[in-house]
């Protein structure tokens, strides 16, 4: 473990030799614990009165955000923050891509301004990994298209590693639009890598069978499926990404895969439920699952800033602090 | 038009199933009878060591002018065809505007000869402009060059248009090429639909796609009579359905490109464009299908699809970047070093394949070496190993897949209307009359 204020003496990332994050695929279950490893340390810098170490000063952090978003932003600027890195953001919607630029232009621009670390969020899947062929900056993944989320996978990880103590042996289920889910893709490729069980629940026109290769098992009746979880990582409905007509209404969608009191009644008395956010109260849980006792929502959020505060350190090549 | 002797090579004519070493003349644009008569030789060739077979045809290609010049024009797409070995090109209605009239078909002929390269051939559209709503000129295309029609880039969607267009191009015995694809199941697709696409998040075109468009046009083709052809055949169900059909007497044939038989959509793993075409890579099982088709004569055609984008239009992120690869300088060795090296085809039915059935195809007095034949002729080093180098390219577009492979198998020299147009490193070889060839 580092010692929070100046992590020279290295936390345990010699596991850690990537240039880039770009997905949960790619990485080994030794690299995914020197993450959360190294995130458990950092966890610890928020609790301070003051928030901020100097592990990254003089580093720049570019936010290149060509898809909206809210929480994940807002994560990585104040992780990169509290390494004392310089952050800027860049959104799509007023950039010269409007003009006819293109994505990688764009980023090759903001890299002769100098950044050394670009945080990708994009509609495609695979544009870091495009990106990353055409710059020289670290490059982050912070979810592209219905691919990957790995930081969010990541941070699910932590969670359920702190709630249970553990993830090998546990039975999580992912709830709902598992198709058009980066962070299903990432939850997946973690889960299964730390020996977990992992449920994919949802209808049909949701939830392909082809994942079934992947190692998963695939559900489509929730009941069937909530005695066994430890885990349940309730997901989104990603109408943006969708041709449409996936299933009747978000009425019906609801009657039979919403998170409600009456359903965490059927699971494990100390069942986690996990949601990535931004969660729909009334489409895929009630506000009293949100808000209950079995909820680890918010402290994903915490947990999202400390496995955010460690990817920006360990793909920055670990500079000691002060140089 | 210089008399030419061709000396000492393979000599491979499928459509006089012939395949022995020996002398091939030509004169006057015309191959002559065993032996050359009277004439005396103002070219040799030496073609020891290198196979002869007429003319590569390719029935599928796009060459981009009039309209998007900067990913082609027909002078480079003409002269990438000849470095690739290719004679004579078929190349698609899908410009801007669609070549869907006779002065647009008679434009690519005109730009074709200006070009003095390969031979240009324009597929005339089904449908004006390409909308698939009302038949368009069909005559009128023919009087203006066309030698079959299409709309492909995209299919014919309507039935009863399709069936029309079957019918009504009976009259000229023209065959309808068709992109067989259900659009409502490919929307927002990027590449095939399955196990790769769900692990990659990226949107999926089915295989069903494909095979529900070649079953509806297999059954037109019987009711009307006319003559069908499955453009880039890419599924195992439609090889079967394509076999199925022939089975019972159908009109119809297909075509296979090399993507469809060397790569899967595995490659798409590494998010490069490249690998992004329509229809799209398919599995390994696909894959095995399609060559299955090849050797068991349900597939009767090899062509590339050729379809060049400007290196800023591929660079774009994966569902923004255009479908397509660049084919007509790598048809030849993928053709060799995954057909026939591996033993699926013998050199004899490869060339075929390229020749003769492509010619018939598009009803063409060409694809062989009888005398009297145009001499289009097509000199084949068989044996050389060598790296595909995008950078050397004669096309305009370097959206290739293939870019540092190795492979087997090169053009070495190419004759179009008796002219030497391509030798490999640019050198025509002239030897005066009565010298021996080095």
């Amino acid at each position: 473990m580092p010692p929070a204020d100046a992590p020279g003496s290295d936390p345990a990332p010699t596991a850690w030799t990537r240039k880039h994050l770009l997905g949960l695929e790619d990485l080994s279950r030794e690299e995914m614990t020197a993450v959360l490893d190294t995130a458990e340390s950092f966890s610890e810098i928020s609790k301070r009165s003051r928030k901020k170490v100097p592990a990254l000063q003089g580093r720049i952090v570019f936010n290149l955000f060509f898809e909206n978003s809210t929480r994940t932003r807002t994560s990585f600027s104040l992780a990169a923050k509290r390494l004392s890195a310089d952050t800027q953001d860049f959104t799509a919607s007023v950039s010269s891509l409007s003009k006819g630029e293109t994505f990688i232009d764009t980023a090759k621009n903001i890299e002769a301004m100098g950044c050394d670390v670009m945080v990708v969020r994009h509609p495609t899947p695979g544009a870091p990994h495009l990106l990353s062929q055409h710059v020289s900056s670290s490059i982050i993944n912070a979810g592209d298209g219905a691919h990957e989320h790995p930081t969010q996978g990541l941070l699910d990880l932590m969670t359920i590693r702190r709630a249970k103590g553990k993830i090998e042996g546990l039975t999580v289920a992912l709830l709902g639009d598992i198709a058009h889910s980066r962070v299903a893709r990432s939850n997946i490729w973690g889960l299964l890598k730390f020996g977990a069980k992992v449920i994919l629940c949802g209808p049909p026109t949701l939830v392909p069978r082809s994942m079934e290769r992947l190692g998963c098992e695939v559900a489509y009746r929730l009941e069937d499926v909530l005695p066994r979880c430890d885990v349940i990582n309730v997901l989104r409905i990603q109408f943006e990404r969708q041709q449409g007509g996936m299933f009747p209404s978000v009425g019906e969608y609801s009657q039979f895969y919403m998170m409600t009191q009456e359903r965490v009644r059927k699971a494990k008395p100390d069942l986690l439920i996990l949601a990535p956010g931004p969660i729909n109260r009334g489409v895929e849980l009630t506000p009293e699952v949100a808000d209950g006792k079995h909820s680890a929502i918010l402290d994903q959020v915490t947990n999202g800033l400390a496995v955010r505060m460690a990817v920006l350190y360990l793909v920055s090549g670990k500079m000691p602090a002060g140089e | 038009m210089p008399t030419i002797q061709i000396t000492g090579g393979r000599i491979i004519d499928p459509s006089q199933n012939l395949d022995q070493v020996g002398d091939l003349w030509i004169s006057r644009g015309r191959i002559l009878p065993s032996g050359g008569g009277n004439e005396e030789a103002e070219i040799v060739v030496d073609a020891r060591g290198l196979i002869v077979c007429p003319g590569l045809i390719d029935v599928h290609v796009h060459l981009r002018e009039p309209g998007n010049e900067e990913d082609e024009t027909i002078a480079t797409g003409a002269a990438a065809a000849l470095a690739g070995g290719v004679t004579s090109v078929a190349c698609m209605p899908n410009t801007i505007p669609p070549i869907d009239t006779q002065a647009a078909a008679e434009f690519v002929v005109l730009q074709g000869r200006r070009a003095k390269q390969a031979n240009v051939f324009p597929v005339g559209a089904v449908s004006k402009g390409r909308k698939g709503e009302e038949l368009a000129g069909l005559g009128q295309l023919v009087a203006g060059g066309a030698v079959a029609f299409t709309d492909d880039g995209s299919p014919v969607s309507n039935a009863g248009l399709m069936r029309r267009a079957l019918e009504y191009s009976k009259m000229f015995d023209l065959v309808i090429m068709q992109h067989c694809q259900v659009m409502e199941l490919t929307a927002g697709g990027v590449m095939n639909e399955g196990f790769e696409s769900m692990r990659l998040g990226l949107g999926g075109m089915p295989a069903a796609a494909e095979d529900i468009m070649v079953a509806r046009d297999i059954r037109l083709a019987e009711i009307t009579g006319g003559r069908l052809h499955i453009q880039h055949i890419s599924t195992a169900r439609a090889v079967e359905l394509v076999r199925e059909g022939k089975r019972r007497g159908i009109r119809v044939t297909a075509e296979a490109c090399p993507h469809h038989f060397s790569l899967t959509d595995e490659r798409l793993r590494s998010f490069d464009s490249n690998y992004k075409m329509n229809p799209p890579l398919r599995t390994a099982e696909d894959v095995a299908a399609v060559i299955e088709g090849l050797k068991d004569g349900a597939i009767e055609i090899l062509c590339t699809d050729h379809a060049p984008h400007a290196r800023e239009k591929k660079m774009r992120e994966l569902d923004q970047a255009p479908f397509g690869i660049v084919g007509l300088e790598t048809l030849l060795p993928i053709t060799v070093t995954h057909l026939i090296e591996p033993g699926h085809l013998s050199w004899s039915e490869a060339i075929r394949k390229m020749t003769i059935n492509a010619a018939n195809l598009l009803g063409l007095s060409k694809g062989t070496l009888r005398p009297g034949a145009d001499a289009d002729v097509t000199i084949i080093d068989p044996s050389t190993s060598w790296t595909i180098d995008a950078s050397q390219f004669r096309s305009k577009s370097r959206n290739t897949p293939y870019d540092g492979w190795e492979v087997r198998g090169r053009a070495h020299t190419v004759v179009v209307h008796g002219e030497v147009r391509y030798t490999l490193g640019g050198i025509v070889q002239e030897t005066p009359a009565g010298a021996s060839p080095s």
